[in-house]
């Protein structure tokens, strides 16, 4: 009995089916778990008792709307394509994260996070970016909350996304600069962990995917909820069918889709997670342990983790969250890539179409329904919503080089 | 877990029936690491291990994302792998190498345990003459799923307690451990350290409550005052980085056996 009461985290718990609570172990089918050194057991260990106690009360849930609402702006809009549609023969409407304060839906992830880090009594919080997003959504909720944020970036992404940096410097976050490896978010992502394992007593890691050690996985994607929980109402005023055919997100990591996801999970829409060519872990990964989690990685024929490339530093990672391997392999939703050409023309379409400019992260998610709908994939007529998981005012000195 | 004292001979594989001879002999242990790979003739160092008066020799087998490990370790994984090492060839090198009399014990992260699978991938330490296995990113909770297979093909798998290991899974971590307790000295990365951290004792000292199996204790002792303060409390020493600086900056297998013989010395005047 007493291996049992060691061992044991959510054992009691049934998994609640697709997109609920993870099964036993952290488990999302055979992924996720919690593959962290014995020094990040027991850190895990309260992330993961401090977030179910936040989660089932009304208070912190009450509190955390009340910040949604009054400093991040949502609900956010679901705007319908009409131009693009019109041109495309397809019905695309589009979930606004872009709209954000911050302006990605990271800002939904992080502020969750970082008031329940004040809730566990943390005066800190880490976080790794790969963009920048997540940097800047972590280093505005610790402003806003009174808390003090170390970032770490890719020596590479830092000179990709130099406002970014700038800004979380503006906002009173210390950027420390990664420059081992490729010096992009996989590197920043395990400087992060190495630097959370001698802090663990003051600080927060917030992560800001559906990735790492349980309970994250499942954490974010609970944050990123709302996400899909507002579109799903929306939806149902706007669409004529009440629930789109296909529901459309990049994935790097995967946090922009499962929160979408999650809002229709009980229905009959197509999921499609679009990751970069260069970045597919849902495509092209196999099974594999890297940041704490069991899931699928690009890997090379010896075993190592290879590196990604994709023109959007926010998708450069070699894996998926465990919940998109799961949902992979139960065919509930499919994933595919888009090539970094395709990504650009889908850019600069929906800017002279709609007027607006997507974070290329979000353009994946976009080229591949102009993709679709040209090949007959979406038939005519189809009802779409894409999650444009954020802006791409970021984007805009890469695009001037590129376009 | 009853069977854990009336069995614990039947229990004990020849990492842990060597490091125990030895302890209950009156020896403090010393385990140096090397990155598998790192020269041409990396296994030149093992012998130089051996000849120093090393009691076990850790084997890293280079990982592209070393998560637990400081600036020297992953140096020395850069470049291993840029120099073309693979677990393959590593073991292919521990092979050929004659016997020193002393275990290998091999670690890495467990994305190179599961590549080819946890069966096929303990055959192949077994191959070449390794007789434990250390994986950082496999704590206690999800060791299940490599423990059996490594007991079936003859691996000893250590497992690692930390600081913040709190006391009923420290004492199954005691249980499960085989070989030895690889204790975790401080809450941080592997890497040289000024000091030995007052986190060693105390994590040593619980340990100790609850099993007798050998606690080698590791990260941060890298000069023979601090291996000689850790043998106070601890059965012995792993001492990784402040090997692998030195191989770095160019020391080769004769300066190793020198520095390690003051650790030798250091370690038996306690």
């Amino acid at each position: 009995m007493q291996t049992r009461d060691v061992l044991a985290w959510r054992a009691s718990v049934a998994g609640s089916g697709v997109m609920g609570e993870p099964a036993a172990r952290g488990r999302f089918g055979e992924y996720g778990g919690r593959y962290v050194p014995e020094s990040l057991a027991e850190a895990c260990r309260e992330v993961d008792e401090a977030f179910r106690g936040a989660w089932a009360d009304p208070g912190f849930r009450g509190a955390l709307t009340r910040l949604l609402a009054v400093h991040v702006g949502r609900p956010t809009p679901l705007t319908p394509a009409w131009r693009l549609s019109g041109e495309l023969g397809v019905q695309l409407y589009l979930k606004r994260e872009d709209l954000t304060h911050t302006g990605s839906h990271k800002i939904n992830n992080a502020l969750g996070q970082a008031l329940l880090a004040t809730r566990m009594g943390r005066r800190r919080l880490i976080a790794e970016t790969g963009a920048g997003m997540h940097g800047v959504a972590t280093a505005t909720a610790a402003a806003l909350l009174g808390l003090e944020a170390t970032v770490f970036m890719g020596e590479r992404d830092m000179e990709r996304q130099s406002l970014n940096v700038f800004r979380m410097r503006l906002l009173g976050a210390e950027v420390v600069p990664v420059t081992s490896g490729s010096r992009t978010l996989k590197d920043a992502t395990s400087e992060a962990m190495r630097h959370w394992v001698g802090t663990t007593d003051d600080s927060h890691y917030c992560v800001g995917s559906v990735v790492g050690p349980d309970p994250y996985p499942w954490m974010v994607r609970e944050f990123q909820r709302v996400i899909g929980e507002e579109a799903r109402v929306q939806c149902a005023a706007e669409l004529v069918t009440g629930v789109p055919d296909h529901v459309v997100a990049c994935v790097g990591g995967g946090s922009n889709a499962a929160g979408t996801f999650a809002g229709f999970v009980d229905t009959p829409a197509r999921f499609v997670g679009v990751e970069a060519a260069g970045g597919a872990g849902a495509s092209g990964g196999r099974l594999g342990v890297l940041h704490g989690f069991r899931s699928l990685f690009l890997q090379d024929d010896e075993g190592q983790i290879i590196e990604a490339d994709s023109i959007a530093a926010g998708l450069d990672y070699p894996g998926v969250g465990p919940e998109h391997a799961h949902l992979r392999d139960l065919g509930r939703a499919r994933y595919v890539t888009v090539t970094d050409d395709e990504v650009l023309g889908a850019t600069a379409r929906l800017a002279r179409t709609e007027g607006i400019l997507p974070a290329l992260e979000s353009a994946h998610a976009l080229a591949w329904v102009i993709r679709a709908a040209g090949s007959g994939e979406l038939p005519a007529g189809s009802t779409v919503l894409l999650t444009l998981s954020g802006r791409g005012d970021k984007d805009v000195s890469t695009l001037k080089e590129l376009l | 877990m009853t069977n854990s004292l009336s069995n614990a001979a039947l229990d004990q594989g020849s990492v842990e029936r060597q490091l125990r001879a030895r302890r209950d002999g009156g020896r403090r242990l010393l385990m140096p690491y090397v990155t598998g790979g790192i020269t041409p003739d990396w296994t030149a160092y093992l012998r130089a291990f051996a000849a120093a008066g090393a009691d076990a020799i850790e084997v890293g087998l280079p990982f592209s994302d070393p998560t637990l490990d400081g600036a020297t370790i992953q140096e020395a994984t850069d470049a291993a792998l840029a120099r073309g090492a693979t677990t393959r060839q590593i073991l292919a090198d521990l092979a050929e190498l004659p016997d020193l009399g002393i275990p290998l014990v091999a670690s890495t992260y467990y994305n190179l345990v599961l590549h080819d699978g946890p069966e096929a991938f303990c055959a192949a330490l077994r191959r070449a003459g390794v007789a434990g296995l250390i994986v950082p990113d496999l704590p206690l909770h999800e060791a299940d799923e490599l423990t059996g297979v490594a007991a079936a093909a003859g691996i000893e798998l250590a497992l690692l307690a930390s600081p913040t290991t709190p006391e009923p899974r420290l004492a199954e971590i005691g249980r499960r451990s085989r070989g030895f307790v690889y204790a975790v000295s401080i809450m941080g990365t592997t890497g040289e350290r000024a000091d030995l951290a007052a986190s060693a004792t105390e994590l040593t000292r619980r340990i100790k409550l609850g099993t007798d199996r050998p606690v080698l204790l590791g990260f941060g002792i890298s000069t023979p005052e601090q291996a000689r303060e850790a043998g106070r409390h601890a059965d012995g020493v792993v001492v990784g980085a402040a090997v692998m600086r030195r191989v770095l900056d160019g020391a080769g297998p004769d300066d190793l056996r020198a520095f390690l013989a003051t650790l030798r010395r250091a370690l038996d005047q306690e």
